[in-house]
């Protein structure tokens, strides 16, 4: 579904991503990790079709992205590290997506209030988005995906900064994601969090991706000597 | 004494805004319309260039803001000026026949305005964070209405820009005077006679009640928009 090869990002004079080969396919739910700074945004950027000044190619369901972005990220959503309001209601903030779509009034309603009460924050419906705090924010952000019938769902730390309450409910938002069959990518410094939520992870240092495999493989044998000690840090 | 004449002044201008004087309106209302016009015409060209400007990043980028903000002080004498030579019958542009109308001062003060307008929207959408771009795309938006979307999140400033051209097209005289060439007949449909050139004229005649009268009604009208611009960016800034 993604195919990336041979991706290179720079800024300035500082290269960000080197060299980055990643397959995702249908349905997976694949866990970026690495060290602050390491590129997991970038690379999440990238994949969301937003940033498209790269080199390399990037092929998703046979779509050369860079080609064609807007039809990319129509498939595509992302979830970004700080929860981003548009002025306005928390309703009109997660209706967005569907009215850009051109779905009807009446669906629209129906599927907004549907997320927001899956994500227990129906009373906030007619709040203003961009006086909530730090974890409501959070969680109409998940819900402005949520209510999105797309293939691929990015996650950038989706749980840093919430408390308990917030991330089992954005944990079992990606789980409902997976158990529908949809792809989602996400990063997370919580390494338990990324063994309880995907099937492959990816360790990524300094841009570049140096280890990719099946979860437990990689927490319990890591092959490379960089990944050990990323992952023996848990415990 | 010196201070009675302008005292008269005063107590005979406010008698004339108060009894409705329809001359005075008459030019109140034709001076709102002729800048009103002009800060549409402004809006609709300047609004999209501010906005695809403040969105873009190409190289000449900083040297076309620096020209738009420079253009923002142009006085507007030499502006009149500059048109009346294009518009003149002799001129360029002569056969357009807006020499002395008040489609003539509009284009003018629209020309004079434009700059204001690209440049504070231009600032009000650099002023946004990048993410409410990167956020509209990633929900699925088109890059028209990512555009829209971003031109709603400004709003406020592209407002304020839009007041502040008004303001400044109103209270301008180069233009209105050079190419509207205050012309005034009583019941007349080709009067270009506004604010600003009935004040000036008023002076020159000695008819001071008469300009104190258009100078205080200028003053406050500018003064009323200003202070709605604050009120509606305070609202905002709230909700
Ligand atoms: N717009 C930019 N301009 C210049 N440098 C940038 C830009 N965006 C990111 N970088 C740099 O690229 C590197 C990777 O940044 P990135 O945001 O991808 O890290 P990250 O892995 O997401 O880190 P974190 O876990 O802290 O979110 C960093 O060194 C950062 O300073
Ligand atoms: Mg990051």
């Amino acid at each position: 579904m993604i195919v990336l090869k041979g991706i290179f990002k720079t800024f300035g004079d500082k290269v960000a991503l080197k060299d980055v080969n990643l397959t995702v396919n249908k349905g997976e739910a694949l866990a970026i990790l690495g060290y602050s700074g390491a590129g997991k945004t970038t690379l999440l950027k990238i994949i969301s079709a937003l940033d498209v000044d790269f080199e390399g190619t990037y092929l998703f369901k046979g779509i050369d992205v860079k080609k064609d972005p807007e039809k990319v990220r129509k498939c595509i959503t992302m979830v970004f590290q700080n929860p981003v309001m548009f002025k306005g209601t928390v309703f009109e903030n997660v209706a967005y997506g569907l009215k850009v779509r051109g779905y009807c009034k009446g669906y629209i309603k129906e599927k907004v209030d549907e997320v927001l009460e899956y994500l227990g924050i129906l009373d906030l419906r007619d709040k203003n988005a961009k006086r909530l705090s730090g974890g409501e924010k959070q969680r109409v952000a998940v819900a402005r995906a949520l209510v999105l019938d797309i293939d691929v769902y990015i996650f950038d730390e989706p749980t840093s900064n919430l408390d308990i309450e917030n991330i089992k409910v954005v944990e079992g938002t990606i789980k409902e994601l997976k158990r529908k069959g949809k792809t989602v990518i996400f990063t997370t410094h919580d390494l338990l969090q990324a063994r309880r939520l995907s099937d492959r992870v990816a360790y990524i240092e300094r841009g570049e991706i140096v280890e990719v495999g099946e979860t437990e493989r990689v927490f319990k044998d890591p092959k490379d000597e960089r990944t050990y000690r990323f992952v023996s840090g848990m415990f | 004494m010196a201070w009675d004449y302008i005292i008269e002044g005063l107590l005979e201008a406010f008698k004339l805004i108060i009894s409705g004087d329809p001359e005075l309106y008459d030019i109140l209302l034709r001076s709102i319309k002729v800048s009103g016009l002009a800060t549409l015409y402004a809006g609709l060209i300047g609004v999209p260039i501010g906005v695809i400007l403040g969105l873009s990043d190409f190289k000449g980028k900083d040297v076309i803001k620096s020209i738009f903000n420079g253009l923002m002080g142009i006085p507007t004498v030499v502006l009149g000026l500059i048109l009346y030579l294009f518009l003149a019958p002799a001129g360029p542009l002569g056969f357009l026949n807006l020499l002395y109308t008040t489609t003539g001062i509009s284009l003018g003060q629209m020309i004079l305005i434009l700059p204001i307008v690209v440049s504070i929207t231009v600032n009000s959408i650099e002023s946004i964070e990048e993410d409410v771009r990167y956020l509209a795309l990633t929900l699925g938006a088109d890059e028209t209405q990512m555009m829209m979307k971003v031109i709603e999140e400004t709003s406020p400033g592209i407002l304020l820009s839009l007041m502040a051209a008004f303001n400044r097209a109103i209270a301008e005289l180069g233009v209105a005077l050079m190419i509207g060439g205050n012309i005034f007949i009583k019941g007349g449909e080709m009067n270009t006679r506004v604010l600003t050139t009935a004040i000036q004229m008023y002076v020159t005649r000695g008819e001071i009640s008469m300009a104190i009268a258009l100078g205080i009604i200028l003053l406050s009208l500018v003064y009323l928009i200003s202070m709605t611009v604050n009120y509606i960016q305070r609202r905002w800034a709230d909700s």
